[in-house]
């Protein structure tokens, strides 16, 4: 038995265990997250925003290693910051998932992060794009991180094509809050970001407002 | 028999007591020596035409074109020196490659257009061109590059050794109201009427464009439409 023993939070890995989603709609996307960090069973904050800006009409949602998810958003976010003024605009959504799936892909050995990648653009308007594992994919929602194991059933039935920017916030709020209660590594409040032409919109729903489920 | 800058002549990095650079003159000089290209914006695309001049009826027909291709969505048709036309064009092939693999997307026309004239500015390059691209976002677009590695978009251009004459043609033309289909026989027209019969013998008239005709895509003129448009272009000559 070891004199001063550390407590294993202190050694254990930052993870933003999560559950994150985001869902296209006609005219933009809907971002949302939780906010729960922890280093093995502590929580080590309960109120983190895992919704990163890559842009003003691009944002991205970090899951895996708080620190692996962190240094990706910050290079693409450098990155498009010199794009954008080189091309005199606003870049394309796919511009940025692309390159936050070069930085996946080529160190996908080293890190564990998987990033969202959701936006909006004049050429295709609302786009969701998937960067699991290095890959690049366009879907009309995408879910992620550990908490999402447990909402694949609810975000298969529930979703319908052609929702509103209204419907798709109660998508979100729902699927997120169900995830939260049933994953030990999410929870806390739920952050969303809603990106259309006009710009950003940003919510917060804290914990007393959620929506309620069967909960015994 | 002194050349016109003489002691200042000598580098691209001299400039002359009044201002001037001459070896980018002197490249100037290099394109007016070359055959004409124009090239001509319409609302649903871009055509260009070039009068490939006929040295020897040894030479194989279609060979050395004039036109080529940067992208499958852009187009460049050029005068000047063709060996540096083509260290030219394989470097504008590299920077749309590189730009596709970091970004994911067909890269835009203005912004290869920067990459292609900073590098002309850079190391020396005898020869002018012309871009065109056309697509549904941007629309159809056209830019032409001197040597000195300014560029400007045009409605409508010409370089080579009849552009005086070839600029005069096109601004008769109201080519913002027409079709690529009818510009054709237009384009084919002008090269017809700027080639001098007396000093350049026999000439091969080449013709590509890109448009929604072609749904985006830089290609030469099918042959059946070619053959159109020149018979036009003859007929108008009489």
């Amino acid at each position: 038995m070891p004199l001063s023993a550390e407590p294993s939070w202190m050694s254990c890995e930052v993870s933003t265990g999560t559950t994150i989603m985001a869902v296209e709609f006609e005219g933009g996307v809907v971002i949302g997250s939780d906010s729960r960090v922890s280093a093995g069973q502590s929580v080590v904050n309960r109120v983190m925003n895992k919704l990163s800006r890559l842009h003003d009409n691009v944002y991205c949602a970090l899951s895996g290693s708080a620190a692996d998810a962190q240094a990706v958003a910050d290079v693409v976010d450098y990155q498009l910051d010199l794009h954008s003024i080189d091309m005199g605009g606003l870049p394309l959504v796919k511009a940025a998932a692309n390159m936050v799936k070069d930085i996946s892909y080529k160190y996908k050995e080293e890190m564990v992060a998987h990033l969202i990648v959701a936006g909006w653009d004049k050429s295709k308007g609302g786009q969701v794009y998937g960067t699991l594992g290095g890959m690049l994919i366009r879907q009309p929602f995408a879910v992620g991180g550990s908490g999402s194991t447990y909402i694949y059933g609810y975000v298969d039935s529930a979703y319908k094509k052609n929702m509103t920017k209204d419907d798709c916030h109660k998508f979100v709020a729902n699927a997120l809050s169900l995830a939260m209660n049933r994953d030990g590594s999410s929870g806390g409040v739920i952050y969303m970001v809603t990106i259309t032409e006009k710009g950003t919109e940003d919510k917060v729903i804290l914990g007393n407002e959620l929506p309620q489920f069967f909960d015994d | 028999m002194c050349s016109i800058g003489i002691g200042y002549d000598l580098s691209a990095s001299t400039f002359s007591p009044d201002g001037r650079v001459f070896q980018v003159e002197y490249a100037m000089k290099a394109v007016e020596n070359s055959s004409t290209a124009i090239g001509i914006r319409c609302k649903d695309g871009i055509i260009f035409g070039v009068e490939m001049l006929v040295l020897s009826k040894l030479y194989e027909e279609g060979s050395n074109k004039r036109m080529l291709n940067i992208d499958r969505h852009v187009g460049m048709a050029v005068a000047g020196l063709l060996a540096d036309v083509r260290s030219l064009a394989e470097s504008a092939r590299e920077e749309v490659s590189n730009f596709r693999s970091n970004y994911g997307h067909d890269i835009p026309l203005k912004h290869l257009l920067d990459r292609v004239a900073m590098y002309v500015h850079a190391y020396m390059f005898g020869c002018s061109f012309m871009l065109g691209s056309y697509d549904e976002d941007d629309g159809a677009q056209l830019y032409m590059v001197d040597p000195s590695g300014v560029s400007y978009g045009y409605w409508g251009c010409a370089i080579g050794k009849a552009k005086q004459a070839a600029k005069t043609e096109i601004e008769k033309l109201q080519m913002k109201d027409m079709a690529c289909r009818e510009l054709v026989r237009e384009v084919a027209k002008i090269i017809y009427i700027v080639h001098d019969e007396v000093k350049d013998k026999a000439f091969e008239l080449e013709l590509s464009w890109v448009g929604e005709v072609t749904n985006g895509r830089h290609e030469f003129v099918p042959r059946d439409i070619k053959e159109e448009a020149e018979k036009y272009a003859k007929e108008s000559l009489e």
